[in-house]
């Protein structure tokens, strides 16, 4: 056939219509058996190839195959090599024909070979795929497809790509589809004008990818073009730009929000009630590790209940924590009222055993606590890429805040907690238990730490050592709010972590958190008492 | 106040016992020292070792022990406190009266203990990959040199068509020498300084955001672009977990590390990040019999089907070996004796090969270059030809491309300079 | 609490400084002059050990002095400690010379190893052991005349202070991490060889710096315990008692704060500058707020507002630490952290405050009409 049609592309046109019009026959299965076979012989640049053969066919029946292959599942039959898509069944594999897809029962795994696939190879599957599902029915892979190409810019996809457009009726694909072609075009040997008019589509596309097209194209182009995608990707730099301090900002709350998720547990125990409770960091860790029991046990008992996991385990964290904190109090804390250094040593010594214990039970290493579906991934508002667990993790802290914000000033506890932090003589005077107050005071405290150790584990290590990397922050920004006071907390937790984020471009991050440390022993210096000072009699006490 | 005095002598009595008491044991045992931390930052990586050392020596006396006496293993924890490192070696050596210790994880640990393994002639086995740059009589690096992981990592990029690199890495020395020797090569291969991007981070970091974003706008520049990780352990899930969320994929920016192994990947979910590499001399998906018996053997061990394995551990059952065996040849456990015979030494290692011990005290090893997979273990994509012998010091720098080290007689010298002829680094 | 310090006072300390020059003697003689067959002969390790604590000793007193008789509880002296420990590792590593494995004559080995050309202007007159030595003391004292200056100024007390303070020894963790400092980053300064032209690996030399840190420790405590019977001392505890009080009857309550605040630092570098020849490293992780912390504990496990107490609770606690760590290693935090619960719960006045308790009661049993309980303080 080679002789007869010169360029690829038009083998593709004609493959493509082939298979449109005419029904597959048999030989021709054979032939793409043989293509799919060849997938296992030789090494990454052969097996490149076997899967350019395979993209050049345009027979969405390649398909399956190329997915299994990209997605490791791809397997040879060691005895008669022939090639077939597995799936996990017990120690054994269930096969799967790869072009019929009819199960060819199981085999154990020592009898396959798994076809190795490496970046190159996942990257080439994509950008094969991505022709070949141009013309799929869902919209959703008829996107994916042109994202594909957008990625892959393979010249050889134009035809494909006018056909689809042509076809489209969805207004963001077709979109899609024609900055796909845009960055096809500007890979191929097109003339001038075809060039000049892509790189106005892939400007008006905006965003990092579009720049690195353009760029990667200038390198390689001359004169006008040359200028003209330069111009281009200098705009879209620009926005960029512009973009850039919105995308600080974000960056700032984001970890201002980690910061005061961190500290709000503290400001309770250690800013409403005085304890300082080097304990604390120990608390957000038992949370983080309630996730990973809850996580455990749903994926081995209740799969099907892995996306509510979080929410199954806040409750839990909230109560494992704060069952712990009510013990603590009971147990130790209570004694030491009005000798609030000393909570500092008797804390210090629970964190140490509260750590060993963990390390005992949960081993030293860490643990591995998984991200539900819709917390993953990210999204994009103008310039600004926003990832989703970022964002949820900023919205429950302030629902967390709010919600004890109302707890505090809205419900009779959060009056007699109040009462007995101020003057405990005098509320028990009135007739308020103190002693269950201040149990239940910690228990809280204790127990928003456990929460907000189910958000941390979305974030970083699940370790015995997680409580440790925060207490210092979590201090930092209870006392520069100004101890006592949730609106300086949550001020102050936003304040530190949008000034981080700020000097982090220009002084690093190792610089930028020591001028934070700085300003703030020198902020202490001007307000003694932090942003947010108690006022009152109460504070001298 | 009689009983102030009693306290402070009843302290030092009890300290005096126990000293005493560890002594008091006679040498029936050959007795094995362990320097791993327990407790702390590092126990997340050494504690596992700990747990390979003991199950070595335990299957070691099942083979009836070294020399026909039984070995036995003093654990000691230095908490991940350097200064404890040497307090515990010195103790190890002189109070227990180890003939060999197995022990440190970071370089600083490594350093602390040096002058105290020098001062009593004692053995130290250090299984971690390392920035090199150094020799020393009393320590066998088992772990990987830089030429023994970076460059062929880098090596293998290239070939892959990678043009632009990110060098990140946490701030101490092993990072900063790895990418220093890095910077070097990359830029004897004539990649341009613009296309090189150095990015050091404290350790822990947890808050990626901004790195990982610039390290997209780097990699939006029209050329393939790769990040070359030295990470340290701790940042690395939030690293990784940024990177998934980001949207970061290994086709697009591929990161190849050389901290993070099988007991790193554990503490993640590993399906947003199939494709990134990682460059080690061991991996646990080696297919060979060695390896298939030590992680059967492992597992049976820790009575954990999870557990995994990863490369400290596979040096650490070399460097065992390699004790034993020098110590069969040597007839006696004595230090110099055991330092003399090996040199030479060679022993199994898992992926199927020989690995020996060369007179610059630094072993042979292959190089794998593996991509993460969705059940977090690694599949090896590249391997180096041969075995590369370990470096110890660096071709690449340049206080260092003229020394040599050979502690065969009659040169006996760590830091021999070549252009001078002298022992003793650059001499003046 | 005033009472009983000031029952104790002055037989105790000959007590203590009885007992560190016993030891001091004992040890040395039993390393250097007993043969190393003899069951009485004591290795080098255990002259480095207590050497070790002795500097912890001299820490705990500098705590004491300005927790426990000035009420400011500082979660920062780590840093000092460690500023004087660094000066003394410059010195140190200056001495290495060509004997470093780079063999530089000038450059100490890593900074070789990161291509410095030269030597950071900072690093000069660290040559010669006086400048080096009087670094060690005016670096910490320097850095605690700054902070305390603008602190006790702002009349920054309490958590508040405890929190700046930590603030800033985390801070200077941070800061001496990056090489970029030039203090060696992560791996701090190591691999020394001589110490005023000793080798510090001998063994004469290791009793000779044990020597120097029982002899620094003994002139702590009796420049404490001048101090703190001074009147200059009644009225530190004045302050810490009743600081506002105190202010109101026309003491210049800032004036004293930051003279005994900087004298504790100063004390601090000494004890860091005597430590690090002893252990052979200085690490920013001597600079991590846990180790501050701890030095705090020490203090309440002996005693607070002790000074004897304060040295027993570094010695008995690290000695602990010592041996769990080697028997215990697997649990050992289990046992340290049961320690520190148990001496806030039932032993407030620290393990020297039960001793007192307990002889104050066979005193009260003696003699009728007993002196009255101690007043809490805090």
């Amino acid at each position: 056939m080679m002789t007869f049609l010169k360029s690829r592309t038009s083998l593709l046109l004609f493959l493509f219509s082939l298979f449109m019009f005419v029904p597959a026959t048999t030989s021709h299965a054979d032939e793409l058996a043989d293509k799919i076979n060849k997938l296992a012989e030789g090494g990454f640049n052969d097996r490149q190839k076997a899967i350019n053969e395979l993209a050049a066919t345009g027979d969405s029946r390649v398909v399956p195959a190329l997915e299994a292959l990209g997605d490791g599942l791809l397997y040879m039959q060691k005895l008669g090599n022939k090639v077939v898509i597995v799936e996990r069944a017990g120690s054994n594999f269930k096969l799967t024909d790869p072009i019929t897809l009819e199960a060819l029962g199981e085999m154990p795994k020592g009898a396959l070979e798994k076809i190795k696939v490496n970046n190159r190879l996942r990257r080439a599957v994509r950008d094969a795929l991505g022709g070949l599902q141009l013309n799929s029915k869902k919209p959703a892979d008829r996107m994916a497809a042109a994202e594909a190409v957008f990625q892959s810019k393979d010249p050889d996809a134009i035809p494909l790509l006018d056909a689809a457009i042509e076809k489209e009726t969805k207004a963001d694909v077709k979109k899609a589809m024609l900055e796909a072609r845009a960055a096809a075009v500007l890979s191929s040997d097109l003339d001038d004008t075809a060039k000049l008019d892509a790189i106005k589509v892939i400007e008006t596309r905006s965003g990092r990818d579009s720049r690195s097209i353009l760029l990667g194209f200038a390198a390689n182009a001359e004169g006008k073009l040359k200028s003209a995608a330069e111009e281009s990707a200098g705009i879209i730099e620009r926005s960029l730009a512009a973009w850039a301090a919105a995308q600080n900002v974000w960056y700032g709350l984001s970890l201002g929000s980690v910061l005061l998720l961190a500290a709000i547990g503290l400001a309770i125990t250690f800013g409403v009630m005085g304890v300082i409770n080097m304990a604390h960091g120990e608390m957000v860790m038992l949370g983080a590790y309630t996730t990973f029991v809850v996580q455990d046990v749903i994926r081995t008992s209740y799969p099907q209940l892995f996306e509510v996991s979080l929410l199954i385990s806040i409750p839990l964290a909230f109560l494992v924590a704060g069952a712990i904190g009510v013990a603590i109090e009971r147990g130790i804390i209570r004694w030491l009222y009005g000798r609030p250094l000393e909570t500092l040593l008797a804390t210090w010594g629970i964190s140490l055993a509260l750590q060993q214990t963990v390390r005992s039970i949960f081993g030293p290493t860490n643990q591995e606590v998984g991200t539900p579906d819709f917390m993953s991934g990210a999204f994009e508002i103008g310039q600004m890429t926003i990832t989703y667990n970022r964002l949820y993790i900023l919205v429950f802290a302030l629902v967390v805040l709010a919600a004890l914000m109302l707890v505090m000033k809205r419900t009779p506890y959060g009056l007699q907690m109040r009462a007995v932090t101020q003057n405990r003589a005098m509320a028990g005077a009135m007739g308020i238990r103190t002693d269950w107050v201040d149990a239940l005071t910690f228990g809280l405290g204790s127990g928003i730490a456990g929460i907000a150790g189910v958000a941390l584990s979305q974030i970083d290590n699940v370790s015995p050592n997680l409580g440790q990397s925060y207490i210092i922050d979590s201090f930092m920004v209870v006392v520069f709010g100004g101890v006592g006071n949730l609106w300086g907390t949550l001020v102050g937790a936003m304040t530190l972590g949008v000034a981080n984020k700020f000097l982090e471009p220009y002084a690093g991050a190792v610089l930028g958190k020591i001028v934070v440390l700085v300003f703030i022993i020198l902020f202490i210096q001007k307000k003694p008492r932090g942003m947010f000072a108690l006022k009152g009699r109460a504070v001298e006490a | 106040m009689r009983s102030y005095l009693k306290t402070l002598l009843g302290a030092t009595a009890i300290a005096g016992v126990t000293l005493a008491g560890a002594t008091a044991h006679a040498a029936e045992t050959i007795k094995v020292g362990i320097l791993h931390s327990l407790s702390g930052t590092m126990a997340i990586s050494e504690t596992t070792l700990k747990d390979v050392m003991l199950m070595l020596i335990e299957e070691q006396n099942k083979k009836g022990g070294v020399l026909g006496k039984k070995l036995e293993a003093v654990v000691v924890d230095p908490a991940s406190n350097w200064p404890l490192f040497a307090e515990k070696a010195r103790e190890l050596i002189s109070v227990n009266k180890v003939d060999v210790v197995f022990g440190c994880w970071t370089s600083v640990s490594r350093k602390s203990v040096l002058p105290v393994f020098e001062e009593l002639n004692s053995i130290l086995f250090y299984p971690v990959q390392y920035e090199g740059e150094e020799s020393q009589k009393n320590v066998f690096y088992t772990g990987a040199a830089p030429n023994q992981q970076a460059i062929p990592a880098v090596d293998y990029l290239m070939n892959e068509g990678v043009e632009r690199w990110v060098l990140a890495g946490t701030d101490y020395v092993y990072p900063r020498t790895t990418n220093k020797i890095l910077e070097a090569y990359l830029k004897g291969k004539g990649v341009a300084a613009d296309d090189i991007m150095i990015n050091y981070t404290p350790f822990g970091h947890s808050d990626w955001q901004t790195i990982v974003s610039d390290i997209k706008k780097f990699g939006s520049a029209g050329k393939k672009t790769a990040v070359v990780s030295t990470i340290n352990g701790d940042a690395n899930v939030p690293f990784y977990k940024e990177l998934g969320n980001q949207g970061i994929k290994a086709e697009d920016i591929p990161v190849v590390a050389f901290s993070v192994g099988e007991e790193e990947l554990a503490g993640l979910d590993t399906a947003p990040l199939v494709g990134h590499l990682a460059a080690w001399n061991y991996f646990q998906s080696v297919d060979s019999p060695e390896n298939a018996e030590f992680i059967k053997t492992w597992k049976a061990f820790t009575k954990n089907p999870k557990r995994v394995t990863n490369d400290p551990m596979e040096a650490h059952y070399i460097g065992f070996n390699m004790w034993v065996k020098a110590v069969e040849i040597a007839g006696t456990t004595e230090s110099d004796a055991v330092i003399d015979s090996l040199i030479g030494v060679t022993v199994p290692n898992l992926t199927g090969g020989y690995s020996a011990m060369m007179p610059n005290h630094h072993i042979t090893k292959p190089v794998l270059i593996g991509e993460v997979q969705a059940d977090g273990q690694f599949e090896t994509v590249s391997s180096t030809a041969g075995l590369v012998p370990g470096d110890a010091w660096s071709d690449f720098l340049p206080g260092s491309k003229d020394l040599i080290s050979d502690w065969r007689a009659p040169l006996s010298c760590g830091n021999f300079n070549t252009k001078t002829g002298k022992c003793g680094g650059q001499g003046s | 609490m005033t009472n009983f310090i000031a029952g104790a006072l002055g037989i105790r300390s000959y007590i203590f400084i009885a007992v560190i020059a016993a030891i001091v003697v004992v040890v040395g003689f039993l390393n250097l002059a007993v043969p190393e067959t003899s069951s009485l002969y004591m290795s080098s390790y255990v002259v480095s050990l207590f050497g070790k604590y002795l500097c912890y000793a001299i820490l705990a007193l500098a705590i004491d002095l300005v927790w426990g008789f000035c009420g400011v509880l500082s979660l920062g002296h780590g840093a000092f400690f460690a500023l004087g420990g660094y000066a003394m590792g410059m010195y140190l590593m200056r001495q290495i010379g060509t004997r470093g494995v780079y063999g530089h004559p000038e450059l100490p080995d890593f900074m070789v190893f990161l291509n410095w050309q030269e030597l950071p202007w900072y690093w000069y007159g660290f040559d010669m052991f006086w400048f080096a030595a009087l670094m060690a003391v005016l670096v910490p004292g320097a850095l605690a005349f700054a902070f305390g200056w603008f602190a006790f100024r702002s009349r920054v007390t309490g958590v508040y202070l405890s929190i700046i303070t930590q603030a800033m020894t985390f801070a200077l963790l941070l800061a001496f991490f990056r090489n970029d400092m030039g203090f060696g980053g992560n791996n701090g300064l190591t691999d020394f060889k001589d110490i005023l032209g000793f080798d510090v690996q001998s063994d004469s030399t290791r009793v000779g710096l044990f020597a120097a840190s029982g002899i620094a420790l003994i002139a702590a405590f009796l420049l404490a315990q001048a101090i703190v019977t001074s009147k200059l001392g009644k009225i530190l505890i004045a302050v810490r008692d009743a600081e506002a009080r105190t202010r109101f009857l026309g003491y210049r309550v800032e004036h004293y704060k930051l003279f005994v605040w900087t004298l504790s630092a100063m004390m601090a570098g000494v004890a860091g500058a005597l430590y690090v020849p002893q252990v052979g490293i200085i690490n920013p992780s001597e600079f991590a707020p846990a180790n501050s912390i701890e030095a705090v504990i020490w203090v309440a496990v002996g005693g607070r507002g002790t000074l004897v107490g304060a040295a027993l609770g570094a010695v008995l606690v690290n000695g602990a630490k010592t041996i769990f760590t080697g028997i215990l290693p697997e649990v050992w935090l289990f046992a340290l952290g049961a320690l520190f619960i148990a001496v806030t719960l039932f032993l407030p006045k620290g393990i020297l405050g039960l001793a007192s308790q307990i002889m104050a009661k066979r005193r009260e049993r003696q003699a009728t009409g007993a002196a009255p309980q101690p007043q809490e303080a805090d």
